[in-house]
């Protein structure tokens, strides 16, 4: 009975989370604080606290519609682009708020990479898929320069052996998985300091999420990474910290650790027990 | 791990270098939406000036000039010898009636020539208005009439301030007749008058008494066959292949040829309808069911087109609904798919209907475009159709066919905002998301 | 009107015939419908169909063959020194009769003719009668036989579903007798064209001017039917169209499908469409009244001799006409461009205009030559704006300023007014229509594969 109380928990009611959800300032890339997010009358984010710790994988959890790929998206302003989408609270990168009227998004986004869902390469060729970024932002002097690029971004994302010899070929021909690697690649071309992973798995067989999930573990040196996923053994892999999102409340935050072994709250532990989700 | 370029590893330089073309890539980006907003704002242009020149152009022509006459309808003109017989009433010269009390209003006219202009300024309509109100009315006779006939079209122009008298290259009025004109304004023996001949007559030669009632009665008559022709034809083709047909070449073919069909130049369907129902069939020309045939072959893929979508618009489960409960796969697609269908099929046919509405090339080659003064009596007489009738005054030289030519356009797009804004009622009213 | 008073009776009959099936049905049971095979009105629609379908099948064939066949009997029956006339005569005679029959008399009609249009008259009597015997006999001979057929183990249901399918199929074979048919007419007397004009000659020659023979007897002077200086006037004309239609129609609909709010979207694009609505002997009229004496003035002003049927002014309102055109399929191709690719590009910095240029236009770029070659093939069919607008003269140039002509105008004023069908100058006219057909036909096939291909591909 008590669970079933839990799961019909008041739609717009407002939880505050439990864990840590604040770190040491010297740790913290983003901080979050008070963050709502409106969907015309929908309160899809509901006064989110959170702070993500610097070169870190933080994973994102929770049940399908919590509200985990919005706040995702919120990040890099992404839901700037959907017209009917309302934000409130301050979001700051490395202390500015990148809500402040000064932040251009162009810019922020070129600082923050994005991955998502299904992998979504530009019908080019491999090569230009990569070097698109670096070209629009004028990163690259001449062609030897974003020759450069290309490759090293391709390297980082662990595709450059597999495709060194078919760099013009489109990067629709690659295969799901390589074309997420490209998609990788494709966003830490202009060297962003923070990358967003949206599900980056979700549309992978077994074997090219182990690919993917290796590469996370290896970009976690240079970059911050937060992954919203809905596979709680992948949370478990790959990041450092987790945060439990529950139908747009953040119910709780901490160590990936921590969370799966002890969870505090009850919606967790149902949660990560697999009782619902 | 990190072993890029000289620049590609600091982040500062990086973002100072993103900063530095964001100027340029933002006003690229406001010039891009300007071009965006000018290209808009360049064709509602081109539609505003079309629906302002038309209009301006066209109003004038709802209204005509008429010239109030004194007539005296004497008997030794009519009926000299009282027969009362109506083929010696038709007969008489109502002309010389016209001239006589012409010359009475003006009796400082003796000149031939100046005579010859003064009987100019009415329309020879007139004769045949009081032909008929003899013919009606026989009492008449012997008795004196004020009858407003209509003014030539050269005075009605000249009433309506599209030309000017004595001006060098119009030239068509000349001095003395905008004096008498100017006497008739003082006498307030001339007025513009809702002009009725204009939508209940035949074409004519002379602009003043020229309507477009025959040419929306041979629309009338062209529209008539191509609907009783193409709405069951197409539904039948569109249901078959969306909802019996197997999947083979034949079909395919079939598909491709709907498709190639939609985009063939209208010009090609008259082509064929004069070699094949003309020539080969020895259908009458000009004949409004050759007009409906060529039509209907035109007008077909919009409507197939149209009802297919409509029929993959009703979801799987209906047809499974009735499938289920027993009912054969025709009962299933009439008693339920196609009603459901109807509307959008019925939609897609009145547009089609539209376009065939204004559709002008096909029927210039099958003979359509003959000068008709008589109102079509059925499908196979001789007619014309509203936008050939634009065709046909629209090169006439006179100034007052302009105006003409710019009403009838008035009322052909009059006719096409109604099927449309009720092909949109329809669309919105049936409108069902599943 | 009495053969719509014909197709009514028949039509009434098998309704008739619909009623009669029902209750005879339903008897044969005692009104127990559940030993039917099929419900009552199975039965009536067969009687029905039976009676009228044989019926109007004859009764379209009839009416289909009657005036050719009735003309060659009294053509027969004509006295054989008219009859040795030459075929082109033999028209003129023959429409003479034609036109006597119908009480259309003009001058003093030879009597050779008026018995010969009497003939006819008599004829058309006859035949209506006779038609009228055998569609009537017809008519009650299938009804007759179907109610004969009724019997409850009969599947009535079945053989009318199969002869609704029939009919259904024949329906749909209706577009490939009309792609045949379209063929056919203009292959026919363009193969006749080319036994009087050698076919080189009118592909390569370069001089147009298909006036011929001011006297009857002058063989030799045959016009010259040189089809380039057709060709290049109506790829100017269509050419000045898409420089219009082209960016307009294109920034249009990407600013209506990235930029533009819902609001200014639904009323604007309606707005649009009326554009496309609009008759094209309106913008002929447009084009001649307004734009070219316009152009014209405008270039006296700045010392230009422009023509006052230009190519320009018809091909200035061609392409705001091809406007909405352009606009509505690219745009429907802009849609169709997944939003994750805008997504992938806005989150690695883009702006939206980069976005556009770079990633959705190049995405979207087959669908989009798809449809520009769609609206070429148009703009090349295109026949009243330039009926109306532009010249009669065949001319080769490439100044836009001086009139020109095309396919079209030529085809319209090659078949307008009286046709004789043996002169070179009528036939010409199909054989500009066969290649107008091939134009527009290669294009529409290129187009619509290229969009097809493009929507399979983001389906």
């Amino acid at each position: 009975m008590q669970l079933m109380d839990n799961l019909i928990m008041k739609r717009d009611e407002i939880i505050k989370p439990v864990g840590n959800p604040f770190l040491n300032e010297e740790r913290v890339k983003i901080s979050c604080r008070n963050v709502n997010v409106y969907y015309e009358e929908n309160h899809a984010i509901k006064n989110v606290s959170v702070d993500i710790a610097e070169k870190e994988v933080t994973a994102f959890i929770g049940p399908s519609g919590c509200g985990k790929s919005t706040f995702l998206r919120c990040i890099n302003r992404m839901n700037d682009t959907i017209r009917t989408c309302r934000i409130e609270g301050e979001i700051r990168l490395d202390g500015e708020n990148i809500y402040d009227k000064n932040v251009d998004p162009v810019l922020l986004r070129a600082r923050i990479g994005m991955v998502f869902q299904k992998p979504n390469p530009f019908p080019k060729s491999i090569y230009q898929n990569v070097a698109y970024g670096p070209r629009i932002h004028g990163l690259a002097r001449n062609k030897a320069e974003l020759d450069e690029i290309v490759i090293t971004s391709l390297e980082k994302a662990g595709l450059f052996k597999e495709v060194k010899d078919n760099l013009d070929h489109p990067g629709t021909s690659l295969s799901g998985g390589q074309q997420q690697r490209l998609c990788i690649a494709r966003a830490i071309s202009v060297q962003p300091e923070l990358i967003l992973m949206d599900e980056p798995c979700s549309a992978l067989d077994p074997i090219a999420t182990a690919k993917i999930e290796e590469l996370m573990d290896e970009l976690r040196q240079n970059y911050t990474i937060i992954i919203v996923t809905h596979s709680m053994q992948q949370a478990a892999r790959v990041s450092q910290r987790t945060a439990f999102f529950h139908l747009g409340n953040l119910i709780e935050v901490g160590d990936t650790n921590e969370i799966f072994v002890n969870p505090e709250h009850k919606l967790t532990q149902d949660y990560i027990t697999g009782r619902y989700g | 791990m990190n072993n890029s370029g000289i620049r590609h590893d600091s982040s500062g330089t990086r973002l100072q270098l993103i900063k530095a073309g964001l100027k340029r890539r933002y006003a690229k980006e406001k010039i891009f939406k300007t071009l965006g907003i000018t290209a808009i704002v360049i064709a509602l242009m081109m539609l505003t000036v079309l629906f302002i020149t038309i209009t301006k152009n066209g109003y004038g022509a709802f209204q005509q000039t008429f010239i109030r006459l004194k007539i005296t309808f004497d008997a030794s003109v009519i009926d000299p010898e009282r027969t009362g017989d109506a083929d010696v009433l038709s007969q008489a010269d109502y002309g010389g009636l016209v001239k006589k009390t012409l010359r009475d209003m003006f009796p400082e006219v003796k000149k031939r020539r100046e005579k010859r202009d003064l009987y100019s300024i009415v329309s020879s309509g007139a004769a045949f208005q009081l032909r008929k109100m003899v013919m009606d009315d026989p009492g008449l006779i012997g008795t004196t009439q004020t009858v407003w006939v209509p003014a030539d079209d050269d005075i009605d122009m000249l009433i309506k301030g599209h030309i000017k008298a004595g001006e060098e290259g119009t030239g068509r009025i000349k001095a003395n007749e905008a004096a008498w004109v100017n006497t008739l304004i003082e006498n307030r023996a001339i007025e513009k008058r809702f002009n009725f001949a204009f939508f209940t007559g035949g074409d004519s030669r002379e602009p003043e008494l020229a309507g477009i009632w025959g040419a929306a009665v041979g629309s009338l008559y062209v529209m008539f066959v191509t609907l009783i022709l193409s709405f069951p034809l197409g539904v039948a083709t569109a249901v078959y292949l969306e909802e019996f047909a197997p999947k083979n070449i034949w079909t395919d073919i079939i598909e491709v040829n709907i498709n190639n069909l939609a985009a063939v130049p209208s010009i090609v369907f008259g082509l064929l309808g004069l070699a094949v129902f003309l020539n080969f069939f020895g259908l009458p020309r000009s004949a409004p069911i050759v007009g409906g045939l060529v039509l209907t072959l035109m007008t077909l893929p919009t409507i197939i087109i149209a009802s297919r979508v409509s029929l993959q618009s009703v979801p799987l489960s209906i047809r499974e609904g009735a499938l289920g409960v027993g009912a054969s796969k025709m009962q299933s697609v009439m008693h339920h798919v196609l009603p459901l269908a109807l509307p959008g099929m019925l939609t897609g046919t009145i547009i089609g209907m539209a376009r065939a509405l204004g559709e002008t090339a096909p029927l210039l080659m099958i003979g359509m475009v003959a000068f008709i003064v008589d109102i079509p009596a059925g499908i196979f007489d001789k007619a014309t159709v509203l936008p050939v009738q634009i065709y046909l005054w629209a090169d006439s030289p006179e100034r007052a066919f302009v105006e003409k030519t710019s009403a009838a356009i008035i009322v052909l797009l009059a006719f096409l905002l109604i099927m449309n804004a009720i092909a949109v009622v329809l669309r919105r009213k049936f409108e069902q998301r599943w | 009107m009495k053969y719509s008073i014909l197709i009514f009776t028949v039509i009434i009959l098998s309704a008739v015939g619909f009623y009669a099936g029902r209750s005879r049905s339903s008897k044969t049971v005692n009104g127990e419908i559940r030993k039917l095979h099929s419900l009552p009105g199975y039965y009536g629609f067969y009687v029905a169909l039976w009676c009228g379908l044989p019926a109007l099948i004859v009764l379209g064939i009839w009416l289909a063959f009657q005036s050719s066949v009735v003309t060659s009997i009294v053509v027969s029956g004509l006295p054989p020194e008219i009859q040795s006339l030459s075929d082109e005569e033999m028209s003129l005679v023959i429409n003479d009769i034609v036109n006597l029959a119908h009480g259309i008399v003009v001058g003093r009609p030879d009597n050779v003719l008026l018995a010969a249009a009497e003939h006819y008259n008599r004829l058309l009597g006859t035949g209506f009668l006779a038609l009228v015997a055998v569609v009537m006999s017809i008519c009650i001979a299938g009804l007759g036989f179907s109610m004969r057929y009724i019997n409850p183990a009969m599947r009535a249901r079945i053989k009318v579903e199969q002869t609704v399918q029939v009919l259904m199929i024949l329906c749909s074979t209706v577009a490939i007798f009309t792609t045949i048919g379209i063929m056919l007419s203009v292959l026919f007397e363009s193969v006749r064209f080319f036994n009087q004009i050698p076919i080189t000659d009118f592909l390569f020659g370069v001089h147009w001017s298909p006036q011929i023979a001011i006297r009857e007897d002058q063989v030799g002077a045959s016009g010259s039917f040189g089809v380039i200086p057709l060709l290049t006037g109506t790829l100017m004309i269509s050419a000045i169209a898409m420089l219009v239609a082209v960016p307009i129609g294109l920034m249009s609909a990407i600013y209506m499908s990235e930029y533009a709010a819902e609001g200014f979207r639904t009323v604007v694009k309606p707005l649009l469409e009326v554009l496309a609505g609009i008759p094209t002997v309106v913008y002929g009229f447009f084009a001649a009244l307004i734009v070219a004496p316009f152009l014209r003035d405008l270039g006296s002003k700045i010392g230009l001799d422009v023509s006052s049927e230009s190519a320009l002014a018809a091909g200035l309102v061609m392409g705001i006409m091809i406007i909405p055109f352009v606009s509505s399929l690219s745009d429907d191709v802009i849609n169709a461009v997944p939003q994750s690719l805008r997504d992938a590009s806005l989150g690695i910095g883009a702006t939206q205009s980069e976005t556009i240029v770079h990633v959705v236009l190049p995405a979207a770029l087959p669908g989009i030559v798809g449809s520009i070659l769609l609206a070429v093939s148009r703009a090349i069919g295109e026949t009243m704006i330039v009926v109306m607008a532009a010249g009669l003269t065949a001319r080769l140039t490439a100044n836009p300023l001086e009139a020109v002509t095309t396919f079209t105008v030529q085809i319209v004023t090659l078949l307008i007014g009286d046709q004789e069908f043996d002169s070179p100058k009528t036939l010409a006219a199909f054989a500009l229509g066969l290649v107008l057909f091939i134009i527009t036909l290669c294009l529409n096939i290129i187009a619509l594969y290229a969009v097809r291909r493009y929507r399979e591909e983001y389906e």
